[in-house]
């Protein structure tokens, strides 16, 4: 791959004698939508979390543009321009929705402060379908508007990589509709995303490439079509039996 | 930065209220401008305190140990000083030593902090009393011509300065930084806070202020002693006066500090044996009568009023 946005090599991560992470290599390039899946337990948050520092790498590295990142803190990497949203969604309960998103546009990659990050985040929650609602405390908000709430955090630095943790897990169809729509635009705007996910339709809808995670390792990588019908990957999710 | 026609309303009305706390020892120099020195010290020390602890979390006991090192400060210089650059020097000191406090416990969280707080001003204390003892010195005189009202008007003027400082940091990027770290610090970091840096530095401010407002009163003791400048006492009324109040805002610990000294004092003028039992149950009162404290339990009333108009 010529020039990846985003590359990692030997990524290994061990709590003790248990090895989360081991060993992952791969690459995603510029407006590249990758999804890694797995399993439960597999290690994808876990990839993730050392991707964004919020756990510091065993062994490896990952680099930014060619620079290594890995062994920075979180704040720095998000400075650096990567972002990321949580699988369990954390907001700022003692501020309103529109605080929430400028908390994100303040500190991070790209800095705005007073009425541009007021503005800045006025135009991103009409993008992530939440006009209106900017002067609304969280306890209003339904699931599905936390997550876009999230969401808009995410972006308010102007990203140069994307991480969605299950971004879409616990929605309804009809919410989940919604969600892929969210996602599908991200992508057409040229984003550069990384997103563990479950849901099959969002993978096969929204991925590039995908690159699939079991006990920790990489066993299978490609377009979707070609990870999912990949004998490894069916053995990880569903047993030798049906391999 | 950019004022609003409120913001210009609320400056204006400060320096009012400022420039009519100003004008007390005029009226009086007995009684009530002694329960004026106590209140002005109170709240510069609970508005300094909330301003970090407020939005963090962080119950800091330290009070005692800077409001403890500003009073020396004061004691050893007052012969060769002018008192204003001993209450500058004091103010340095604290903020210096806040930052070596922060750097060691910020990154813990929770109840560790507390107590290692708590347990800085017990360390000053017995490392001054074993200097103390190692070469036969008691305690310090410190004797000036500062009156009372002296006293007070320095106190005033800290408590200005806290309160604009305040409200410049609500204003400041720093201000918004502290209120995501209270909120999530997971969050903050991912945001590009650098967490650790913006606690230190906001620890500082009550670091420094406690330090001053020793510095300042160390010559109504006349005479000081490390149990009488570190009394840990102090640290916990500083944060139950601030909680009683509320710490969410920056007017809150005011609103508690006025009614506890008036508490306090008609306590310990028929009950001198009591004043802690007042304490103790005011503390009790704050946890379970009133969480958010006064600022807490108007927003609830507003909240409510509102709730009302809008059925």
């Amino acid at each position: 791959m010529v020039n990846p946005v985003l590359s990692l090599r030997g990524v290994t991560k061990r709590f003790g004698g248990l090895v989360a992470v081991n060993a992952m290599d791969f690459d995603v390039a510029e407006r590249e939508v990758v999804g890694l899946l797995g399993p439960n337990g597999s290690g994808k948050s876990t990839t993730l979390n050392l991707v964004s520092g919020a756990l510091p790498l065993t062994s490896g590295t990952v680099s930014l543009w060619g620079s290594p990142i890995s062994g920075l803190p979180a704040q720095t990497i998000n400075r650096k321009g990567v972002s990321r949203t949580f699988q369990l969604v954390r907001l700022l309960p003692s501020m309103n929705v529109r605080e929430n998103v400028i908390a994100g546009a303040v500190f991070g990659h790209r800095r705005r402060w007073g009425h541009d990050a007021h503005d800045h985040a006025e135009h991103l929650l009409d993008k992530v379908g939440l006009g209106g609602k900017g002067d609304m405390p969280l306890r209003q908000l339904t699931y599905i508007d936390t997550k876009r709430v999230e969401l808009a955090r995410t972006l308010a630095s102007d990203p140069k990589v994307l991480l969605l943790d299950e971004w879409l897990a616990g929605l309804n169809p009809t919410e989940l509709q919604i969600g892929i729509t969210l996602i599908k635009s991200l992508r057409d705007e040229g984003r550069t995303i990384i997103l563990v996910e479950h849901v099959m339709d969002a993978i096969r809808s929204l991925c590039d490439r995908c690159v699939v995670m079991a006990a920790g390792t990489k066993i299978a990588e490609g377009t979707p079509t070609q990870v999912l019908s990949d004998k490894e990957v069916i053995r990880a999710y569903l047993g030798d039996d049906d391999a | 930065m950019s004022l609003t026609k409120t913001d210009i309303r609320n400056l204006i009305l400060a320096a009012a209220a400022l420039a009519i706390c100003a004008l007390l020892p005029l009226g009086d120099n007995g009684y009530w401008l002694g329960l004026g020195v106590t209140i002005a010290m109170f709240t510069t020390l609970a508005t300094s305190w909330a301003l970090f602890s407020g939005p963090t979390h962080y119950i800091s006991l330290a009070t005692a140990a800077f409001f403890g090192v500003g009073t020396y400060v004061t004691g050893l210089g007052i012969d060769a000083l002018p008192f204003w650059s001993l209450v500058a020097i004091a103010g340095l000191i604290g903020a210096v030593l806040a930052a070596l406090v922060g750097l060691a416990t910020l990154r813990l969280s929770g109840v560790y902090f507390v107590i290692f707080t708590l347990g800085l001003a017990e360390l000053v204390r017995q490392s001054i009393t074993w200097v103390q003892n190692n070469t036969g010195q008691k305690g310090l005189y410190v004797l000036t011509d500062l009156d009372e009202a002296g006293i007070y008007w320095w106190l005033l003027g800290l408590a200005a300065a806290v309160f604009l400082t305040g409200w410049l940091i609500g204003r400041s990027r720093l201000g918004f930084a502290l209120r995501v770290i209270g909120d999530d610090e997971t969050v903050a970091a991912h945001s590009g806070i650098n967490t650790a840096r913006a606690k230190v530095l906001l620890f500082m401010l009550p670091g420094a202020v406690a330090a001053m407002t020793g510095a300042i009163l160390a010559p109504r003791y006349v005479y000081i002693e490390p149990s009488l400048a570190f009394a840990p006492i102090l640290s916990f009324q500083v944060v139950i006066m601030a909680l009683l109040g509320g710490a969410s805002r920056l007017w809150g610990p005011l609103v508690g500090v006025i009614p506890f000294t008036f508490l306090l004092e008609a306590v310990s003028s028929n009950f001198p044996n009591q004043t802690t039992l007042v304490i103790g149950i005011a503390f009790l009162v704050i946890v379970y009568l009133l969480p958010g404290g006064f600022v807490g339990l108007l927003g609830k009333i507003l909240h409510r009023l509102n709730a009302r108009e809008g059925a």
